[in-house]
């Protein structure tokens, strides 16, 4: 077991060492020269002193060759530091940490409320043995995937903002300013996770143990939890760690639509000033996301389903 | 015309991943459709029936948006700004007093031709990488496999967002960025179908007859491995629609004037407390295109094959 976490967490740092030179090329090496984008982006006057430019460019270190740029900010991006934002002059780092647990409220909300949502249709449109019922809740996620984000988020702060007044139409004031931000995140994702869950829990029902659970006595309910459930939870499981990083990442749309501060904003603000470090950091981030999320899921595995534990402990041993 | 494009689109679908499953038997009825079948399976489904013809109608407003009004999406009677939803006026006016569904007409264009541009990108990038990894294989497939893992381990929209970071604002630029983010599960796919399919029998016994690489390649593996990878091109047309017009939403899109679908949603976010028709009736075109193209897809993805 020990070997398997090593194995896993030296594939996350090669995954994220990846990502942060992609990264680089795209941003750092693509547009030609970051330097003037920045200068352009920072002063809204057509001019710029060569001589500043010149400056600008030893201060970030464009001067020097592109490999020695790229080791000298990977040495420093391991330490943590992705350089100062070029629009606020602030570190990069401390930058995004500030807005960092605004956005996972807002993640974390959605996320919960997309797995009992998304769960509870899947396992309740497979349950019931009413056809319109089962037809109707089926037809629910394609819808749920097929809106754009910020259609639904303005429609609900029009309805029940505006018309209704019962929540907040922005800011990031407490639980009551979080339903409706979190509910417009929530609905693509949980539309995802219960279309992945209705259909593994279909093959699951169709299984061997299923028919046995029922021949020795059980109820349709505990069938359909403990047995069918629970072996039906792994696909649902891996997406779920996949759509963590998307989560984060619709909350560019998310908090532009209801004007809530966190690391969405922070994003969209960054593109717009073409702050090339920020968003680069923001990349990164997005990526150390993903593969956390992701060790965790297979770390988890083995709770839902011992078989694992056995398998990739001798896959371990092996290698 | 809709009729026209359920045909080859249903004998997309049973044509190309049908025949490997049965090959020679499928191949007479696979090259002619049987209308009476085509007929009784989309009566089955009026779903698809009408998903058909919401694309159909989408595309005639990209290239012809004046069969649908004469408006100027541009011009606008100022004394008739915030009107709702009327005869005169079927999506309302906006602020200027701009008919909002000739906007919405005109900015079909716009958005299907970003979303084309994105769809393109993504399918012929993402495909050559998939099939070189997967026929080359070796160490050249590990190389792009990791490539691509990296792609996967960014989340798209923030890919998107690095890509438009440095390409600068525009539709086409937009295009490309979305199209790029979605590059990694093209490669993925085509990947495994060409390894599936270069494993098959006839593969092999066209390779021992002494077929060279390449008509192999183009004769057996192409044609077989290309079923999924079309039904993963309907699919990306729905997820690129709403990228392209949630980055053009963001305001790296067109410039103002140009009425893009993300655009007019966010002009009319700012009168969103008394003209609800602003964000509502636009949005709902995305909406309904996006679930018109996704229903698609999952009719094209065996439903028709398996429907006997």
């Amino acid at each position: 077991m020990r070997g398997y976490v090593i194995k896993r967490v030296a594939q996350a740092i090669g995954v994220l060492w990846a990502a942060y030179t992609v990264s680089f090329l795209v941003l750092d090496f693509l547009p030609g020269d970051p330097v003037s984008a920045m200068a352009g982006a920072g002063a809204d006057t057509g001019q710029v002193d060569p001589a500043q430019l010149a400056a600008l460019r030893h201060q970030y270190g464009f001067d020097k060759p592109i490999l020695v740029q790229y080791a000298d900010y990977l040495g420093k991006a391991v330490r943590g530091d992705f350089g100062d934002a070029v629009s606020t002059g602030r570190p990069v780092t401390s930058t995004l940490a500030d807005a960092l647990p605004q956005t996972l409220q807002l993640t974390g909300a959605a996320l919960l409320l997309a797995v009992l949502l998304g769960g509870g249709l899947a396992v309740l449109a497979t349950y019931t043995s009413q056809r319109w019922l089962r037809q109707l809740l089926l037809s629910l996620p394609p819808l749920g995937v097929s809106v754009p984000t910020f259609w639904t988020g303005l429609l609900l702060v029009e309805t029940f903002s505006f018309r209704l007044h019962w929540f907040p139409a922005f800011g990031n004031d407490g639980i009551r300013g979080l339903v409706l931000p979190a509910v417009t995140l929530a609905i693509p994702t949980g539309a995802q996770v219960a279309q992945v869950l209705a259909k593994s829990l279909l093959t699951a029902l169709d299984q061997a143990y299923v028919e046995t659970a029922r021949a020795k006595g059980a109820g349709r309910w505990r069938v359909h939890l403990r047995h069918a459930l629970r072996n039906a939870s792994l696909p649902a499981l891996t997406v779920v760690g996949l759509l963590v990083g998307q989560l984060i990442a619709g909350s560019v749309v998310v908090e532009t639509v209801f004007s809530r501060d966190g690391l969405g904003r922070v994003t969209a603000a960054a593109v717009t000033a073409q702050d090339i470090p920020l968003v680069q950091g923001v990349v990164v981030f997005g990526a150390l996301i993903f593969v956390v999320t992701n060790l965790v899921v297979d770390l988890v595995y083995p709770l839902l389903d011992p078989r694992i534990v056995v398998a990739s402990g001798r896959k371990a041993g092996l290698a | 015309m809709s009729q026209d494009l359920i045909d080859d689109a249903t004998g997309a679908a049973l044509g190309l991943p049908a025949r490997p499953v049965e090959p020679g038997s499928a191949h007479e009825p696979g090259r002619h459709v049987d209308l009476r079948r085509v007929r009784r399976f989309l009566v089955r489904r009026p779903g698809l029936l009408l998903s058909a013809l919401i694309v159909v109608l989408v595309v005639l407003a990209s290239f012809w948006p004046e069969l649908f009004t004469s408006k100027d999406p541009l011009k606008g009677v100022p004394s008739e700004n915030f009107r709702g939803p009327s005869g005169a006026h079927w999506f309302g006016t906006d602020e200027l007093g701009r008919d909002v569904f000739s906007r919405v007409v005109h900015g079909a264009q716009l958005s299907l031709k970003a979303t084309l541009i994105a769809v393109a990108v993504a399918f012929v990038v993402g495909s050559l990488i998939g099939l070189v990894a997967g026929f080359v294989g070796r160490w050249v497939d590990d190389v792009l496999m990791r490539f691509v893992d990296v792609l996967l381990s960014i989340p798209a929209l923030f890919l998107s967002l690095a890509l438009v970071t440095a390409l600068g604002y525009g539709t086409v630029k937009v295009a490309v960025a979305v199209g790029i983010a979605s590059v990694a599960s093209f490669a993925r796919v085509t990947r495994s179908e060409v390894l599936r399919v270069r494993q098959s029998v006839f593969v092999e016994a066209s390779l021992s007859c002494g077929a060279r690489w390449y008509s192999v390649l183009g004769r057996h593996v192409l044609p077989n491995a290309a079923g999924p990878v079309i039904v993963l091109a309907t699919l990306d047309f729905g997820s690129s629609i709403l990228a392209v017009s949630a980055l053009s939403f963001l305001g790296y899109g067109a410039p103002p004037p140009a009425p893009e679908w993300g655009t007019l949603i966010s002009d009319g976010r700012n009168y969103l407390a008394n003209a609800w028709w602003l964000t509502a009736l636009p949005g709902l075109a995305i909406a309904a295109t996006v679930l018109a193209t996704n229903r698609i897809a999952r009719a094209l993805d065996g439903e028709w094959s398996r429907q006997r």
